[in-house]
């Protein structure tokens, strides 16, 4: 009895003080939110958001400026991080390419360079094809890519980005061969599919949405672990649960999603990534964040600290190999 | 039938106290957002966005549209009269129109762009109404050779434009394309000329080269030739305004034309740039008085203006309709209308008709509204004219570097800036023409990507290019257009033999 109670003593002092350290730091003049994005980008609307939600709930005393540094898929925002070391008054917004872009190009910043806060949300994967097209599933899809390898498109955006890599493990999973065509975003690749100048793509949900709705698009299969939340009908008959897991349709890969990360630059207080990572669960935790997760269909899923850092590691590990295979990295 | 229901419908949401307010609002923001090169309406509409996050989504895109408008009158004021273009879709404007306030007729040259671009405005929004459903279906069938078509059409107008040699033409464009290759590659995702420099990675600034070009390069020829404006002298009254608006019917076949144009490519999606440059092209082309283009030609000004401002309208419709933003502003705004939760794309129209319909409706007015705005204000802007060179000159030069630091706040930029000022100087000495490096860097990079994206589509076959009418017909139209002054040479000396021979 003795035990427990003093057990439960300290963790209470270790909560309090925990707490009473995380408040010792706080940001002293307005903090820079630099999006590794173009404005209208994925990352772009999901700083913004942030940016709002903070706005609304009064959640910082400082104020927030938002500047777009997208230049190089990102590398720009990230150099610019990395050449502001110690400075904690500077948040950077980006996926896992902040981890990824050395790898495919020559920069002049290394991950290790960057201090990760948080993850705040996992985007998904679904294969996507023409709403007139014969495949009804992905089983078929891939029975024709098979019969003729090398002739069917799928669209994504940029290059040796997660699209690409999505392409390349889809092809080793099945043993298909694609033709692979890079617009500058995921919005143009949708645009081109519901013309029917490719044959799929493998679009964030949120990215074909309104051409689902409208018909012009079919979701094939998701590549997430579990299927989508949501049980409202996007069109007649299906909606977003509807859509079957590409393990479940037959593409034996387990998961493939992209995290929304925000970084510090190198250097800074413990206690400054901490501040920050509390802001951002406070920021996760308001009805405002769960309408834009609903929204774009992504999964709510917040991580920090050392599951964060096990995380891209896993990551990291996972997409390198295929970066090796496909021989795009530089050195 | 059913649109103009609608339009009724959106004149009603869009036609209150507050709304017409807004607008105005807009509009005078967005002429002080235009009038700074480097500010200009992408970036203006960003710093206001935050701004609109309470508001109803009506009202914000309301706010936004009318600061664009703004923005894009404001952009032709400064390409008149210091040459600086505040949007690359406004650099073909600087043709005539400076040339013309130099010559003292600035009051004249704002009229004429104003009331062209008012015109151009109007045909693309009565466009949208009518053919709302149809022109989306359209835009579909856009893809990669078909864009690049588009593009080739818009770089062979401009093939033997200049009075200059086309050799240096080509020097210039091949220039131009090789700035517009700066940066990280879409189809091979590779860095291309940066040499190590981080501050290369995002590629040059089209604004950049644009104010040194044309912003920088031209105040040292000022300074050269004798420290003054050429338009000291001239006065300008609200009569001269009046004067103007009465000629304007004198211009109808290049208004019809450019409109044309203009809904044309925006539609398209080629672009408010492309077709501004296209229908300058094609109205010198077109013209009787092909010698006074670049000189100062009332036509040269009118011409760009109003296509300009059709695709910028007209523009508008893919992006609601399919969810493509035809421009950087509109980029922004798309980003605006997610935070404020409506998904633009083929379902906006049916989703939510109040936002789509009262949107189109603030469209006629804010036009209306801000074509009022500047009209009465052009002595205001003219008389800025009359201030000596001793005091203007560096407030010009420092208008041009803060326009360069605000593009991205980079240190960086100010120096690629002046160097650009030198290398524009130095085409100007050397009878270079600016125009086709212009023309290039805004749109070579596009036109690269779409070429290879085509390539990769047909594994390396050309025929992609003739594979269905649509581009078959533009690349066809674009060949014949670049080859055109070859062709006429040719056929000139086929036909004179036998003309000399009949005399004889």
């Amino acid at each position: 009895m003795i035990k427990k109670t003093s057990w439960l003593v300290a963790t209470a002092l270790t909560v309090v003080f925990g707490a009473a350290a995380q408040a010792d730091w706080k940001p002293a003049k307005p903090v820079e939110f630099i999006v590794t994005s173009s404005p209208g980008g994925g990352t772009d609307n999901f700083a913004r958001m942030v940016q709002s939600i903070i706005a609304k709930h009064k959640l910082m005393e400082q104020s927030v400026v938002v500047t777009n540094k997208g230049g190089g898929s990102g590398a720009e925002g990230f150099v610019y991080t990395k050449v502001a070391a110690g400075d904690p008054h500077k948040l950077t917004f980006g996926t896992n390419n902040a981890y990824l872009l050395p790898y495919v190009a020559k920069l002049a910043y290394k991950p290790s360079e960057l201090t990760p806060v948080a993850a705040m949300a996992l985007d998904e994967f679904v294969l996507w094809v023409n709403g007139n097209s014969p495949y009804k599933d992905a089983k078929s899809f891939i029975e024709a890519a098979k019969a003729k390898p090398e002739t069917l498109k799928i669209g994504g955006s940029q290059s040796k980005d997660t699209d690409q890599t999505l392409t390349s493990l889809i092809e080793e999973a099945t043993g298909t061969k694609f033709i692979y065509v890079p617009f500058q975003g995921g919005g143009a690749a949708g645009v081109q599919l519901a013309g029917g100048h490719i044959d799929g793509n493998t679009n964030n949900p949120n990215e074909n949405a309104g051409q689902w709705k409208a018909g012009a698009v079919t979701p094939l299969c998701v590549f997430s672990p579990t299927r989508l939340q949501g049980g409202a009908k996007v069109t007649a008959t299906m909606g977003w649960s509807d859509i079957p897991t590409c393990k479940e349709a037959g593409i034996p890969i387990e998961q493939f999603q992209m995290p929304r990360t925000v970084w510090l630059p190198g250097g800074v207080p413990q206690e400054a990534a901490e501040f920050y990572a509390d802001l951002l669960k406070k920021v996760s935790e308001t009805p405002e964040w769960k309408e834009y997760i609903e929204r774009t269909s992504q999964t709510n899923r917040f991580l920090a600290g050392e599951e964060l850092k096990r995380f891209i590691a896993e990551d990291d590990v996972k997409t390198s190999k295929v970066f090796e295979r496909e021989g795009w990295i530089v050195r | 039938m059913e649109n103009f229901a609608s339009l009724l419908h959106g004149f009603g949401v869009a036609l209150t106290t507050y709304h017409v307010a807004l607008m105005v609002v807009g509009v005078l923001l967005g002429i002080l957002v235009g009038v700074l090169p480097g500010l200009g309406a992408p970036n203006g509409v960003s710093l206001l966005l935050p701004l609109t996050f309470t508001m109803d989504p009506v009202s914000a895109i309301i706010l936004l549209t009318s600061m664009y408008w703004g923005a894009l009158f404001g952009g032709s004021t400064t390409s008149i009269l210091f040459n600086i273009p505040g949007e690359p879709s406004s650099v073909a404007t600087t043709f005539d129109g400076y040339p013309m306030a130099k010559q003292g007729n600035a009051a004249e040259a704002l009229t004429l762009a104003f009331l062209s671009a008012g015109f151009g405005a109007l045909v693309g929004v009565i466009l949208i109404t009518v053919l709302s459903g149809w022109v989306a279906k359209f835009a579909l069938r856009f893809s990669s050779p078909e864009y690049f078509a588009v593009y080739f059409l818009a770089f062979a107008s401009f093939v033997g434009l200049g009075g200059t040699s086309p050799f240096k033409t080509v020097v210039s464009m091949g220039l131009g394309f090789a700035f517009a290759a700066v940066g990280m590659d879409t189809v091979s995702g590779g860095l291309r000329l940066t040499f190590g420099l981080n501050e290369l990675l995002s590629g040059i600034s089209f604004l950049i080269a644009v104010i040194g070009l044309f912003g920088i390069g031209e105040l040292m020829l000022t300074m050269e030739e004798g420290l003054r404006f050429d338009g000291i002298r001239a006065r300008v009254r609200l009569r001269d305004v009046v004067r103007t608006i009465g000629t304007m019917p004198r211009y109808w076949v290049a208004l019809l034309r450019s409109s044309v144009i203009g809904c044309w490519m925006g539609i398209t999606p080629g672009g408010p740039t492309a077709a501004s440059f296209m229908s300058y092209g094609l109205a010198k082309r077109l013209s009787r008085r092909k010698e006074a283009f670049g000189k100062g030609e009332p036509e040269g000004v009118v011409a760009p203006e109003t296509a300009d401002h059709a695709a910028g309208s007209s523009a508008i419709l893919p992006m609601l309709a399919l969810g493509v933003p035809g421009s950087a502003t509109a980029a922004v705004m798309m980003g605006g209308l997610m935070i404020w939760g409506l998904n633009p794309g083929p379902m906006l129209f049916i989703e939510r008709p109040d936002f789509v319909w009262g949107l189109i409706a603030s469209m006629y007015l804010g036009n209306m509204v801000a074509v009022l705005v500047v009209l009465t204000t052009i002595p205001l802007f003219a008389s800025i004219l009359r201030i000596p060179f001793a005091i203007i000159g560096p407030i010009i030069v420092i208008v041009c570097f803060i326009g360069a630091y605000t593009v991205a706040g980079r240190s960086f930029d100010l120096w690629l800036a002046l160097a650009f000022g030198l290398a524009g100087y130095l085409f100007k000495k050397l009878d270079y023409p600016i125009a086709p490096l212009v023309l290039a860097m805004v749109l070579g990079d596009k036109a690269e990507d779409a070429f290879r994206q085509s390539m990769i589509m047909s594994k390396g076959s050309l025929s992609i290019f003739w594979s269905n009418g649509l581009v078959a017909t533009l690349i066809s139209l674009g060949l014949v257009l670049a080859f055109w002054p070859l062709l006429s040479m040719v056929l000139a000396r086929l036909t004179r033999p036998k003309t000399t021979s009949a005399t004889a």
